[in-house]
């Protein structure tokens, strides 16, 4: 494992812009090439190569995880499409890999990994979603409240893939902050979410200290929120971030933990299936619900399974370079013994 | 359809829990409910439920009138059951604010003289900003369950043997 570490950590980054091939005769869609990389779709799947490997995925949970890893800008470590494809954030720069963190692909040393520039390889990720994204698909809506992205070329969807995550500086509601979320900003009550009370608290600042005192409701915000598996950043304090989001069906990716993260169950119930972040050998399954803590230590990969839309509390370190300090092994990857 | 969203109480809630599968141990989850946290808590306890570095998130169960605190930093105060006031004083002793490095808040020994700045009433759901250098009190009238957005200090509690499957 160490040996591989570091060859990975010796990786060239390459900057050279992607291509784009004209839309393919029958289903309409661009293919796509990035360093030795090529994406192509079809009308049911994503097909993905690299000089080792081919690797087929559904397009629709391709498109899921894809969205995702584009709208939290690569996120924090690990983005696992699947057991095979992902990519890792080194912040400033991003490896896109086929089977590196697959026991049998390691063994059988059939995988690959390059190292992109950032907005080298975000610039591919965005036109690659912008063309395979039909009108009736959106990747952030649960199943049950989007079409398909099945068939031909169909139109497109720009305003969904392009949805922007809303992130508070310091606390929602504060003016000059993230605002609370209403029907007049274009966020209804969720339909999983009818019967969550609306209220909202009643601040009564004293002339002097208006714009200082400040609160908001929560839950009225999670129930309004339009996109699930997707954190907002609600409040900041020093390093200290609350990313709440609606979860709705399963995570689309499996998120490799470069540091510890946390989860609080606010509402119903999530399932998650934890792997080993390097071998994807299965190590537990943790069923939260309502009220439930759990941390997720800085060595596993996740993902969450929510049969009915649920809120959960994510809480994540903002501290940089955490993850260095992590690899380092400077750091336990839990983080509190007893 | 209708739905129901189910949210958790200290006299209602339903645990779930780590089942291992491969070569580790549940311990490293950390999992607890607050709501069995708060149930055996004596109130205004601030129990640490998670932990990343010197950040944490406590767990407090609220019945009555809490101490006056006061913290150098924000902290966020999470409402996830009961309704609760949360008061605030603009100390007219400069003094009284913890130094600027000094993580997590102080407990005041009584309502301190100052400014009254004003108060917030909230029910479940709903999260309060403690705003940095304002003491503040919460009074609930109701039993109830707060999670506080704080750094380690002098009121934290850590007791993950209690209260941690393992
Ligand atoms: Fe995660």
């Amino acid at each position: 494992m160490a040996a591989t570490a570091e060859q990975i950590n010796e990786l060239p980054v390459l900057t050279e812009a992607h291509r784009e091939s004209a839309p393919h005769p029958v289903t309409g869609y661009k293919g796509f090439e990035i360093g030795s990389f090529k994406f192509q779709r079809d009308e049911y799947f994503a097909r993905i190569q690299c000089p080792t490997a081919t690797h087929v995925m559904d397009v629709e949970n391709f498109l899921r995880s894809m969205v995702r890893d584009v709208a939290w800008g690569f996120f924090y470590g690990w983005v696992n499409f699947d057991e095979v494809f992902g990519t890792v954030n080194n912040y400033g720069s991003v490896d896109v890999f086929m089977g590196a963190y697959n026991q049998g692909y390691k063994d059988s040393g059939t995988d690959f990994t390059e190292r992109f520039e950032t907005e080298v390889l975000l610039a591919c990720f965005k036109s690659l979603l912008s063309d395979w994204t039909n009108a009736c698909f959106n990747p952030f809506a649960a199943p049950l409240e989007t079409g398909s992205a099945r068939g031909p070329k169909n139109g497109s969807n720009d305003e969904a893939v392009n949805f922007q995550r809303e992130l508070a500086d310091r606390f929602v509601s504060l003016p000059g902050d993230s605002p609370v979320r209403s029907d007049e900003n274009g966020r209804s009550v969720n339909r999983q979410f009818a019967d969550v009370d609306q209220s909202e608290p009643e601040v009564h600042a004293e002339p002097g200290f208006e714009g200082q005192l400040a609160g908001f409701s929560l839950f009225r915000y999670l129930s309004r929120s339009p996109v699930t598996w997707n954190p907002s950043i609600v409040s900041v304090v020093r390093s200290s971030a609350y990313c709440p989001t609606s979860e709705e069906h399963i995570l689309p990716v499996d998120h490799g933990n470069d540091r510890v993260e946390w989860f609080i169950q606010m509402s119903d119930e999530i399932t998650w299936r934890v792997a080993d972040k390097n071998t994807a050998a299965p190590m537990s399954v943790v069923t939260m619900k309502a009220g439930d803590v759990s941390c997720m230590p800085a060595d596993i990969r996740h993902r969450g399974y929510s049969p009915k839309r649920s809120m959960l509390l994510v809480w994540e370190n903002l501290t940089p370079g955490l993850e260095i300090r992590y690899a380092k092994g400077e750091l336990p990857p839990v983080p509190a013994s007893f | 359809m209708s739905v129901t969203t189910v949210f958790g109480s200290i006299d209602n809630y339903d645990k779930g829990g780590v089942e291992i599968t491969g070569n580790e141990e549940a311990r490293d989850y950390l999992f607890s409910n607050m709501f069995e946290v708060a149930g055996n808590a004596a109130p205004w306890e601030r129990i640490v439920i998670a932990k990343n570095l010197e950040n944490t998130i406590e767990c407090i169960r609220a019945e009555g009138d809490s101490p006056w605190y006061i913290c150098s930093h924000d902290e966020t105060a999470l409402l996830m059951q009961g309704k609760m006031e949360a008061h605030f004083i603009k100390p007219a002793d400069s003094g009284l604010a913890p130094a600027e490095d000094k993580e997590g808040s102080v407990r005041l020994s009584g309502r301190p003289e100052g400014q009254v700045m004003g108060h917030v009433k909230a029910s479940r759901g709903h999260m309060v900003l403690l705003p940095a250098g304002a003491a503040y009190q919460f009074r609930a009238g109701e039993l109830g369950v707060i999670l506080l957005q704080t750094l380690l200090g002098d009121e934290s509690i850590q007791k993950w043997a209690e209260i941690c499957q393992h």
